[in-house]
């Protein structure tokens, strides 16, 4: 049995984090150490329950359950799990805000805690503790993380947005890797067609997927939904570039990706019937898993999404950032449930469990093996510290998560790209729906 | 002396007082026995609904109450092209449903009134659309109408009909087309089913005496099923329009609203504006929109069943 004291646990710290992670008993000492020394008591006869996302990745899961019992045996306290499709954390989250009832703890998707700053606890004393001791956050963790000068939620991860794409068939169509700019991008996306190997982007209202890649677009060309200031500026030549392009690639695409919501181009690809689109790891995780889809797993890789005329990364990627309400009982066990999910013992574990799916935001993490056990990986690693921020350069608060949850810059893109609005017209709606949000 | 005051309170009429009155009153019981009715409905019905009016006129948001701003949530509504489109929608897709609703759902119902083998099998069958969970029906239409996957587009291919797969959720038309579909299929069985009950309380005389009359078939349907089955086809239809006009989960599962709001009801407006962005009192003034709209169908239906009783030289009440 691994005796594993206080003192011990304070001198693992951040080399922790490269060494991997503890199993079985020595991660229940190691807990009920950690628990000892935690800045956190829970409250006595505390009992906490969770609101999460639901998992694209078994082993993820298998690794968090397993975490909440390590939990549980260190503290006593008790973690009630329930898990729904990440859109359906928001709302429940919301209502929970409103009434004053409901989970201890949501954890969702990117600005869930600025739909309702003031009902979230301040944590600034964990992510505090947490960023000194794993190497600082990264710079759009701590955006999301906090309103005004307080943190009001923990960014756990990301999930990262990238290119998944066939290897073979783009090097048939005379790419021997994926494109690094825009305009590579759009020869690449019409030679795939061409050849009868075309992919797609999704221009349904598909939050994850659709999102991820409008918004890439839109700034990639210099445009953006608001200033600094949050003033409306979406009406712009920049823009109109970004929808020229966007209209561009929709016409080498295969047909039907305005109806695609989130999960269309992942049964695409798998089957088949698709050689490129946006994605997180699911894709790759998926055919990895199963052996009738080898070849795939074999055949795809990832790469960054290409950079465009501003001439800097540009991507969206989901941050799930987990808050704490400030009706809960148990404000302390809270606190302590939040750091123990990201010390160096559990989190390398949870990590290495969700196989590349997320993406974590605090320094330290990066030398984890998930990163480069397989190289197909390695381009998720980096995911944190390319994206911008849900708003762009304005706030990342509720306005940009309404704008975000209306799907304005989706519907923006569509409707040009379909032809149902001209480009001002469709930048003129746009504008309006903007105006109407950061009224 | 003792003994005539005795006589005297004895004999003096007794004036009965108002709580005896009251035990005795007939309205004042039937009050009590409203008033659980009265009170359910008031704290699940009219509450809701009044709330959700008063929303409508405030800031609020997800998580903080609102302050009162009059009708500008209904002015910032009153030029967004997006709550119009919505409105379209929603007409479009409650009148064209409805209609063709009524009328497979009557047709239906006229065909299973007849005597068929397997009479009472034929009419458990017709149930089946609206047994199913709406979720789970509109899953199985979701791959029906997939871009890539549909059957529906892989049989017309395989039998050399179209070339590329038809994009019935992408395409504006398409699109509205497919959930109105969807959303026949889903509701004719309500119809059929409620407007065979009422078939079967026409009085065989009537037909035997219209055909003695030399009535031909439509005739008889015209004047004699039609207007014994309107009462049941105005509340039917109400009901109908109704759900149609307030439908979620179906959009909600197959398109989400989209493409570019092209599916986008006021239900789904509503919802995405209110819950998933945050904005409760435009979310609230959305579904306050929908309150002319659903009380003009009721109040069609109404008058319509007074007609009815007009012609049929009932007491008009």
């Amino acid at each position: 049995m691994t005796m594993i004291t206080r003192r011990t646990l304070v001198k693992g710290g951040t080399a922790a984090a490269a060494a991997g992670a503890l199993t079985g008993p020595a991660l229940l000492d190691w807990a009920k150490a950690w628990a000892q020394s935690a800045p956190w008591k829970p409250e006595k006869g505390a009992q906490l329950s969770m609101l999460r996302w639901k998992y694209f990745v078994q082993s993820e899961d298998d690794a968090f359950v397993k975490l909440m019992e390590a939990f549980t045996a260190a503290t006593g306290v008790k973690v009630n799990i329930s898990r729904e499709s990440y859109e359906d954390v928001q709302p429940k989250a919301s209502v929970a805000a409103n009434t004053g009832a409901g989970p201890d703890l949501f954890w969702g998707l990117y600005s869930l805690p600025h739909l309702f700053p003031q009902k979230c606890m301040d944590v600034s004393d964990v992510a505090d503790y947490l960023g000194k001791k794993y190497g600082g956050w990264v710079p759009s963790a701590v955006t999301y993380g906090k309103s005004g000068n307080k943190w009001i939620a923990i960014p756990i991860c990301y999930s990262g947005n990238l290119m998944n794409y066939r290897v073979a068939a783009g090097a048939k169509a005379g790419f021997s890797k994926f494109p690094a700019t825009t305009d590579e991008f759009l020869a690449y996306a019409k030679a795939m067609k061409a050849q009868g190997t075309p992919g797609g982007l999704a221009f349904g209202h598909a939050s994850g997927d659709a999102n991820g890649w409008v918004h890439w677009c839109l700034w990639a060309h210099g445009g953006n939904a608001v200033d600094a200031k949050d003033k409306v500026v979406i009406n712009s030549p920049e823009t109109e570039k970004a929808l020229n392009y966007a209209k561009a690639l929709y016409a080498e695409m295969i047909p039907g990706t305005a109806s695609w919501n989130d999960s269309f181009n992942n049964k695409a690809f798998l089957a088949g019937e698709i050689h490129w689109t946006n994605n997180g790891i699911s894709i790759y995780a998926a055919a990895r898993r199963d052996a009738k889809l080898k070849e795939i797993a074999d055949d795809m890789d990832h790469a960054y999404m290409p950079i465009g005329p501003i001439g800097k990364p540009t991507e969206l990627h989901l941050l799930y950032p987990i808050l704490g309400m400030t009706y809960t009982k148990y404000p302390q066990a809270v606190k302590a449930l939040m750091a123990f999910m990201l010390e160096a013992d559990n989190f390398n574990k949870w990590l290495e469990g969700s196989v590349g799916y997320l993406t974590h935001c605090l320094n330290a993490y990066d030398s984890n093996p998930v990163w480069t056990a397989d190289r197909k990986r390695t381009v998720y690693r980096d995911v944190a510290k390319r994206t911008l921020t849900a708003g762009g350069l304005g706030s990342v608060g509720e306005k940009a998560a309404a704008a975000i949850a209306d799907f304005v810059m989706v519907d923006m893109f569509a409707s040009y790209a379909t032809g149902r609005e001209d480009a001002k017209g469709a930048m003129k709606i746009a504008e309006r729906q903007l105006q109407r949000i950061y009224r | 002396m003792t003994d005539a005051t005795l006589n005297n309170i004895k004999l003096a009429p007794r004036e009965a007082t108002t709580w005896q009155r009251l035990q005795v009153n007939r309205n004042w019981l039937g009050m009590w026995f409203m008033l659980p009715a009265a009170a359910f409905l008031i704290l699940f019905l009219a509450y809701p609904l009044g709330l959700g009016v008063w929303i409508s006129f405030t800031d609020a948001r997800i998580g903080r109450g609102g302050d009162f701003v009059g009708l500008e949530n209904y002015e910032w509504l009153w030029d967004d092209t997006v709550f119009w489109l919505s409105v379209f929608n929603t007409l479009l897709y409650t009148i064209v449903a409805s209609a063709f609703k009524f009328a497979v759902g009557l047709y239906l119902a006229l065909l299973l009134n007849q005597n068929l083998p397997f009479k009472a099998i034929l009419r458990a069958v017709v149930l089946i659309p609206f047994i199913v969970p709406t979720v789970l029906s509109a899953i199985a239409f979701w791959w029906l109408f997939d871009s890539q996957f549909s059957i529906i587009s892989w049989t017309l291919k395989k039998a050399g009909l179209i070339s590329t797969n038809i994009d019935f959720l992408g395409d504006v038309w398409n699109a509205r087309w497919s959930v109105i579909f969807a959303n026949i299929w889903r509701g004719v069985p309500f119809v059929a089913i409620t407007l065979l009950a009422g078939l079967q309380t026409v009085s065989p005389t009537l037909y035997e005496a219209a055909t003695i009359d030399g009535a031909n078939k439509w005739q008889i349907f015209r004047h004699v099923t039609y207007p014994l089955l309107t009462p049941i086809i105005a509340v039917v239809m109400t009901f109908s329009v109704l759900f149609t006009f307030t439908d979620f989960q179906l959009i909600w599962v197959l398109t989400r609203g989209g493409p570019v709001n092209a599916t986008q009801l006021m239900a789904t407006l509503s919802y995405q504006r209110a819950i998933l962005g945050g904005h409760l009192g435009e979310g609230a003034a959305i579904s306050t929109a929908m309150i002319p709209f659903l009380l003009a169908a009721i109040l069609i239906s109404w008058f319509g069943l007074q007609r009815r009783k007009w012609q049929q030289g009932e007491n008009n009440d």
